[in-house]
């Protein structure tokens, strides 16, 4: 693991993965305005390019679109993480559907972004992820909520340490629902901002190993597919 | 029936004479022999008929009671038109037969078998003895087959859904019975028809012939009945098909080309442009991912064990995403959203959406900047909604008394209702209206 200080020197090298040749231009363009920050060093526009595209270039984060041909971003993450467990992915997508954003979330990817976000919050979320932070979109944290909320007639808790959110990663959640930036809710929350990811890590740790019946519902939904 | 239908083209000649009545264009165009839904006693071959040929249907009654006369002729072409001419779609007319029309339909009817059977028994072509079951029998046959047209009406009401049995048998008890009825009915004029014709001795040996003979042509049909079980299954799923690849290529044609060429027009307005597609993908997204959207079908067919989420006339998330989208294109921002659980709309929670839409709106006008977060959690007790912006703020001391905003729309309203209104903001710190409203505990359901 790299510490901050040497990532200040070396960009994140960032591969793109999505189906639409446009986009990666865009996305492309975009990115390369935080040049100091974030350098692009490959893209793909299949799953099969993706797989072998990351085996070569290694880089330290993919962007993964959730939507292609052939199985889209979760199949990617089954292929390329066993052999290559050192490279992040962050989700970037059009889609809002649950079942989209938690199949690739539970697929490995370490966040989930939206492709309306702006350059300087991608080339934020490359950085967090790159640096093993989880990155939440508000809608992300609204799904996860959802699904841990306790409804009347939810399936039964099998283990509390998975399937349980604390009532402060509650709050943290909550807050980033509502589009609260990490250094917001630690002063709301009067903690650090290193605690507020240390709990939305530990969220993203539950929700991608949580075994309650709507994550599963939503992963296997989209696997299927 | 197609074949039926197209054996029937050459009726629709001689037939601009029809009547004028409240008869649509299309079905002028299409003026096939069709049985009447609304003159209609038995099958409605005679309504048929009659508009067919724009004549009374007192004279076409009456010329099948006369043909009955006749050596029982009209009884036949009453049944092979029948057999081959379709029910009027039941859109044309269903106005029921009045009564007095029933009765002289019925009397008439009485009058010519009575007639036919006296001039029979007269001359000696038949023998009486054999009128009794063939009544029987064209009754029991009269009913099942009635019960078929009413199977179809039944589908086309239904829509469809139902599928092969559903086509053969209408489902309810009633028309079960009737059916039932039915073929028991024609068994018995059957049986009748045998114990008359041979002696009694051989009448076991002939029904176990006659019943030999019927599973005999059960069995070498079986793999033709099965085939069109598959054929009829089939098409339906092909037609399904059909319907929805003609209807998503509806909707990207009525909207995202739609807008899209607006887009080409408008390129010079770059405010226009991004409305537009803001609008555009909202819709886009609603049709794809919304709650009763058109990628949710499947989803929520299967989930089911929440009746919370099920879409019946609103649900909360809808209310809001509404809301959010009417303010998007009235102001020109981005309003980005969030809704944890859902549920059904109420008075309570209208005030709510609607005190949450002004908030937005009071985000919108004043906060200077072009991205409004709206998010809002449903939990059984409570349903909470926050407006935030990172605009500039403002002191709520210093707010202008003629400013009725926030003090009558929202708070004025979440009062009303039991609700409550915090607000943070102060100048620089962008504005964040939280408003809480306390749901009732209702069982309708």
């Amino acid at each position: 693991m790299t510490t901050p200080q040497d990532e200040q020197r070396k960009p994140v090298r960032v591969f793109l993965v999505d189906d639409h040749a446009l986009f990666r231009a865009g996305v492309r363009a975009e990115l390369a305005a935080h040049g100091k920050d974030v350098e692009v060093v490959g893209e793909a526009g299949s799953v099969g390019e993706a797989v072998a595209g990351i085996a070569h270039h290694h880089p330290d984060v993919v962007l993964l679109d959730v939507h292609m041909p052939d199985g889209g971003g979760a199949e990617v993450l089954r292929r390329v993480r066993p052999a290559n467990p050192s490279v992040v992915f962050l989700a970037l997508s059009v889609s809002d559907a649950a079942e989209d954003v938690i199949a690739v979330i539970r697929g490995g990817a370490r966040g989930y972004v939206t492709k309306t976000i702006s350059s300087q919050e991608l080339a934020t979320s490359v950085r967090r992820v790159a640096e093993g932070d989880a990155v939440f979109s508000p809608r992300l944290a609204g799904f996860v909520l959802d699904a841990f909320s306790e409804r009347p007639g939810a399936a039964p808790i099998a283990d509390p340490e998975l399937d349980l959110l604390t009532p402060r990663e509650r709050e943290v959640l909550r807050l980033l629902a509502r589009g609260y930036a990490y250094k917001e809710i630690a002063s709301e929350l009067f903690i650090s901002v290193k605690t507020v990811e240390t709990h939305v890590s530990s969220v993203l740790r539950k929700t991608q190993l949580s075994n309650r019946y709507e994550l599963s519902r939503w992963a296997t939904d989209r696997r299927l597919v | 029936m197609a074949v039926g239908t197209r054996a029937c083209d050459h009726f629709g000649v001689s037939s601009q004479l029809a009547e004028e009545e409240t008869v649509t264009p299309e079905v002028h165009a299409d003026r096939r022999l069709r049985r009447s839904g609304s003159h209609k006693i038995v099958a409605g071959v005679a309504g048929g008929l009659a508009d067919h040929l724009g004549v009374p249907v007192v004279w076409v009654r009456g010329a099948f009671a006369v043909l009955t006369v006749i050596g029982f002729v009209g009884p036949l072409s009453y049944v092979l038109l029948w057999v081959f001419a379709a029910q009027a779609p039941p859109d044309e007319r269903t106005d029921e037969v009045s009564a007095k029309e029933r009765q002289q339909g019925i009397a008439m009817l009485a009058i010519a078998g009575g007639l036919f059977l006296v001039l029979s028994m007269l001359n000696g072509a038949f023998a009486g003895w054999i009128i009794v079951p063939v009544v029987v029998g064209i009754g029991g046959a009269a009913l099942v087959w009635r019960e078929a047209d009413e199977a179809q009406r039944r589908k086309w009401r239904d829509d469809a859904r139902t599928g092969v049995s559903g086509f053969v048998i209408g489902d309810g008890r009633q028309a079960r019975i009737r059916v039932a009825a039915g073929v028991l009915l024609v068994c018995v004029g059957v049986t009748l028809f045998l114990f008359g014709r041979i002696s009694p001795a051989l009448v076991p040996s002939v029904l176990i012939a006659v019943l030999a003979t019927l599973v005999g042509a059960a069995v070498i049909t079986v793999p033709w009945w099965l085939r069109l079980v598959r054929d009829l299954d089939d098409e339906r799923r092909a037609r399904i098909r059909d319907q929805e690849r003609e209807e998503i290529a509806a909707h990207l044609h009525d909207s995202v080309l739609q807008t899209l060429a607006l887009i080409q027009k408008q390129a010079e307005s770059p405010r226009e442009v991004v409305k537009l597609a803001r609008s555009q993908e909202r819709q886009l997204r609603t049709w794809l991912y919304g709650p009763t959207g058109y990628g949710r079908g499947r989803a929520a067919a299967e989930g089911g064990g929440e009746p919370e989420t099920v879409v019946s006339g609103g649900t909360l998330h809808e209310a809001i995403a509404v809301a959010c989208g009417e303010v998007e294109d009235t102001f020109d921002v981005k309003v980005s959203q969030v809704v944890v659980g859902d549920c059904p709309m109420d008075v309570k929670l209208t005030a709510l959406v609607q005190a949450a839409r002004e908030a937005i709106v009071n985000s919108a006008k004043h906060s200077g900047v072009g991205e409004v977060s709206v998010y809002a959690e449903i939990e059984p007790d409570t349903v909470t909604v926050f407006v935030r912006d990172r605009g500039k703020g403002f002191d709520p001391e210093q707010v202008p008394t003629h400013r009725h905003g926030l003090a009558d729309s929202i708070r004025g309203r979440m009062d009303r209702h039991g609700g409550k209104v915090r607000l943070r903001t102060s100048p620089g710190e962008g504005t964040e209206v939280q408003l809480e409203m306390p749901r009732k505990k209702e069982a309708k359901a």
